[in-house]
C-alpha cells in the first residue's frame, strides 16, 4: 500500500492546449495517505474518472508529478505502477474459471505455481466465491463478476492501491448496498489504499473516510460526510449533496444581517465580506416551517417515505423544506432558518463567520 | 364447447403452397425423376431406378471431384482465417484509417465473380498478364494454361484475393465490439501481447469466426464461376470441383441422368452441412 501525491496534475486531451477551458483536468493537487479510503465525487464530466486513470497510468498527465510513497512514477507504465482497477461494467476473462480469472494476473508475473494456488484460495475466500471456484467466469451474475474484477486486484499482496470507477454501476440496488459492505469490510481489515469514483452521493459518503467532490475538472473540497454536509465550501457542492439539494438565495450583506427582499435574516456571525451582493445558503433539513418567521407560498408538497419535502415561494425565490413524515403545512405557512445550518457564499465560494 | 371444423381455411394456405410448389418442389421433382430414368431425346424415358446412383458413387470422378474439392476448401480457409484474423486485427480502431480500410477491403466482394474471375484470368497470362509476365521474366516457369500446380496455385490466389475480406470484416465487428475496459483491465493484470490475443480478442471472436468459417466453407464447396473462368476446370481435370463437374455433364455431355443423380447427391451434402451449420449456431446460442 501506498500514499498517492498528486503534484501540481493537469491533463488535457487536445495536442495544444491553451485556454483553461481546453484542460479536462483544472490543476489537482492533493495527497491520498496510506490506508484511506477516498471516494471522488462529482457529475460526469468533472473530471473524476480522468484523474483516476492518471493515477493507474492508463493517461499520461500533460503537466505535473505523481508519487507513490514519495517515488515519481509519472512515466512509468501500468504494469510497473502495481495498482489494481475495478471499471465501471466488469472485466471478466470469458473463457477461464473463476480460479483462472484470478490466477491470471499472477501468472503473468510468473509467480510460482505454489504461491498462486495459496493467494488465489485465499482471495476466493475473502470476497466469498469460494463455491463458484471450478465455474466459468461468463456464467456468472453482475455482482459476481464484479467481485472477480475485484479479486484480480486483491490477489496481489503487493498493489500501492485499488481504484474503482463507479464499479456499482451494473448492480442490483439490493447487491449494491452488500457489495459496499464487504468493500469496507476489506478496507477495515487489510487497510487498502482505496480510491473510489462515483457520481453517486450516498455511495460516497458511506464508503469513505474522506470525499473528495470536483467540478468542472478542479476539487473544489475534500472532507468528511459531516463537513460536505454542514460547511460546503462551495455553493456546487450544496446543490450535489443532500437530496434536495441546499437552498441557495442571492441577498444582500448589512453586518450581521442578510437582507433578502423585504426580509432580514440574523446571521451567526460577521461573515467576512465585502457588504454587498452574495448568497445565502441553507440546508432543507436546516429550514423550520411553522407560524413563526417569512411568509411562505407552499407549491408542492413531495412525500418520499421516511419524510416530506416542502416546496415553497420565498420572496419570489423557490426554497425546498423538510419535514417530518407525520407533520402538517400550516394554513400561514412562515420559514425560519436554523442559525447552525446557514452558509454564507461570496463569488459560490464559502466565507467564514467571526464572533 | 362444440369445435368448428372448416377445412376452407386450407384455402388460405394456398398462394404458400403454390408459391413453393413452382419455385422449388416441381423443379427439384423433375430432377429427381431424371435421375431415375435415362432419356435419348424426344420425351422419351426408359427406366433406371438407382442405376445413376449406383454408377455415380462408383465413379473416380466423382470421387476425384470431391476430394479436390474439399482438399481445395481446407487450402483456402487454412490461409484466409489466419490471414483474415491477422489483418483484422491491425486495422486502425479510430480515426481516418477506419473508412478507408473499410472500403478496401469490401471492395473485392462488390465485383462480379465472373468479372473476378476475368481479372485473374487475364493477370496471370504470360503473354499479356501483369502477374504472369513478370513472374516468368523473375525466372520463374508459371504457367496456369498448361501446369496443374500453377492453375491450383492461381485459383487460390484468386479466393484469397475476393473473400479474405470477409473473414476481415466479420472479424473486425467483432474486435471493435470490445470495450477499452477490457484492454486497459489486461494492462493492469500484466497480459502479454499473446494472452490478450488469446484470453480476450479471440473469445470475443469466436463468435464471427464460426460463421465466417461455416460460409466460406459453404461457399468454397460450391464454387463454380471463378475458377471456371479462369481455368475452365483444367488442364485435363485438375481444377474441376463438383459443380464444375456438374455442368459438364449435364450441359456438355447432355448426360441428364447422371447429372440429375449427382445435383442430388450434391444437394443432400449441402443440405446436411447446413443442418450442422444450424445446430451448431443454435447450441452454441443456448450455451451463452
Amino acid at each position: 500500500m501506498a500514499r498517492i501525491d498528486v503534484n501540481h496534475i493537469r491533463h488535457s486531451y487536445l495536442p495544444n492546449p491553451k485556454k483553461d477551458s481546453d484542460f479536462a483536468l483544472k490543476e489537482v493537487h492533493h495527497t491520498f495517505e496510506d490506508g484511506g479510503a477516498y471516494a471522488l465525487l462529482g457529475p460526469s464530466g468533472c473530471g473524476k474518472t480522468t484523474l483516476l486513470n492518471i493515477i493507474s497510468g492508463l493517461l499520461h498527465p500533460s503537466h505535473g508529478q505523481l508519487l507513490f510513497n514519495g517515488k515519481d512514477v509519472t512515466n512509468l507504465s501500468t504494469q510497473e505502477r502495481n495498482i489494481a482497477q475495478v471499471f465501471q461494467f466488469p472485466v471478466i476473462y470469458d473463457t477461464m474459471t473463476v480460479y483462472d480469472n484470478l490466477a491470471f494476473p499472477l501468472r503473468n508475473r510468473r509467480v510460482p505455481e505454489a504461491d498462486v494456488d495459496r493467494k488465489v484460495r485465499e482471495t476466493l475466500d475473502m470476497i466469498d466465491l469460494a463455491s463458484l471456484a471450478k465455474k466459468k467466469a461468463r456464467g456468472l451474475t453482475a455482482d459476481q463478476k464484479q467481485k472477480i474484477s475485484l479479486g484480480r486486484g486483491l490477489v496481489r499482496s503487493d498493489v500501492n492501491a485499488i481504484l474503482f470507477d463507479e464499479p456499482l454501476t451494473v448492480i442490483d440496488p439490493h447487491m449494491k448496498w452488500v457489495l459496499r459492505s464487504q468493500l469496507k469490510q476489506l478496507h477495515r481489515r487489510f487497510a487498502y489504499t482505496m480510491v473510489y469514483v462515483t457520481h453517486d452521493q450516498t455511495e460516497a459518503l458511506t464508503f469513505a473516510d474522506r470525499v473528495v467532490v470536483m467540478y468542472d475538472g478542479e476539487i473544489v473540497q475534500i472532507g468528511t460526510p459531516a463537513e460536505l454536509f454542514e460547511r460546503p465550501r462551495h455553493t456546487f457542492v450544496g446543490y450535489f449533496i443532500g437530496s434536495p439539494g441546499m437552498n441557495v438565495l442571492p441577498v444582500a450583506l448589512e453586518g450581521r444581517t442578510a437582507k433578502l427582499g423585504s426580509q432580514r435574516i440574523e446571521l451567526p456571525g460577521t461573515p467576512k465580506a465585502e457588504a454587498g451582493p452574495v448568497e445565502l445558503g441553507i440546508r432543507p433539513e436546516y429550514v423550520r416551517l411553522g407560524r413563526e418567521g417569512m411568509a411562505v407560498s407552499v407549491s408542492k408538497v413531495e412525500d418520499v417515505g421516511r419524510h416530506k419535502v416542502v416546496r415553497a415561494n420565498l420572496e419570489g425565490k423557490e426554497i425546498a423544506a423538510v419535514i417530518g413524515e407525520d407533520d402538517e403545512v400550516p394554513a400561514e405557512p412562515k420559514v425560519r432558518f436554523e442559525p447552525a445550518g446557514i452558509n454564507i457564499y461570496a463569488d459560490s465560494w464559502r466565507v467564514e463567520m467571526g464572533a | 364447447m362444440e369445435k368448428t371444423w372448416n377445412n376452407r381455411a386450407w384455402f388460405l394456405v394456398l398462394p404458400v403452397l403454390v408459391l413453393v410448389a413452382f419455385s422449388a418442389v416441381i423443379p427439384l421433382m423433375t430432377v429427381v425423376n431424371y435421375s431415375v430414368q435415362d432419356t435419348f431425346g424426344n420425351n422419351v424415358f426408359f427406366w433406371a431406378g438407382t442405376e445413376w446412383f449406383e454408377e455415380l458413387l462408383a465413379s473416380d470422378r466423382f470421387w476425384e471431384a470431391m476430394v479436390r474439392n474439399l482438399i481445395f476448401s481446407f487450402i483456402i480457409l487454412a490461409i484466409e482465417v489466419p490471414l483474415g484474423i491477422f489483418i483484422a486485427l491491425n486495422m486502425p480502431k479510430k480515426g481516418w484509417g477506419v473508412p478507408v480500410c473499410l472500403v478496401l477491403m469490401a471492395l473485392p466482394l462488390l465485383i462480379p465473380w465472373n468479372v473476378v474471375g476475368t481479372i485473374w484470368q487475364v493477370f496471370g497470362r504470360n503473354d499479356i498478364g501483369l502477374l504472369g509476365y513478370y513472374v516468368n521474366k523473375l525466372g520463374i516457369n508459371y504457367n496456369y494454361v498448361q501446369n496443374p500446380i500453377d492453375a491450383w496455385v492461381t485459383v487460390i490466389i484468386m479466393d484469397v484475393w475476393h473473400w479474405t475480406s470477409l473473414v476481415v470484416l466479420l472479424c473486425y465487428a467483432g474486435l471493435v465490439s470490445i470495450p477499452d475496459a477490457f484492454y486497459q483491465a489486461a494492462k493492469i493484470d500484466g497480459a502479454s501481447r499473446w494472452a490478450v490475443f488469446r484470453f480476450i480478442q479471440l473469445p470475443k471472436m469466436q463468435r464471427v469466426l464460426l460463421i465466417a468459417v461455416l460460409l466460406r466453407f459453404m461457399d468454397s464447396f460450391m464454387i463454380y464461376t471463378e475458377p471456371f473462368v479462369v481455368t475452365g476446370g483444367g488442364p485435363g481435370n485438375s481444377t474441376t470441383f463438383l459443380s464444375i463437374d456438374l455442368v459438364k455433364t449435364a450441359l456438355g455431355q447432355f448426360d441428364l441422368g447422371p447429372a440429375a443423380a449427382m445435383s442430388l447427391v450434391y444437394f443432400l451434402i449441402i443440405l446436411l452441412l447446413s443442418w450442422v451449420f444450424y445446430t451448431v449456431m443454435t447450441n452454441y446460442d443456448a450455451e451463452r
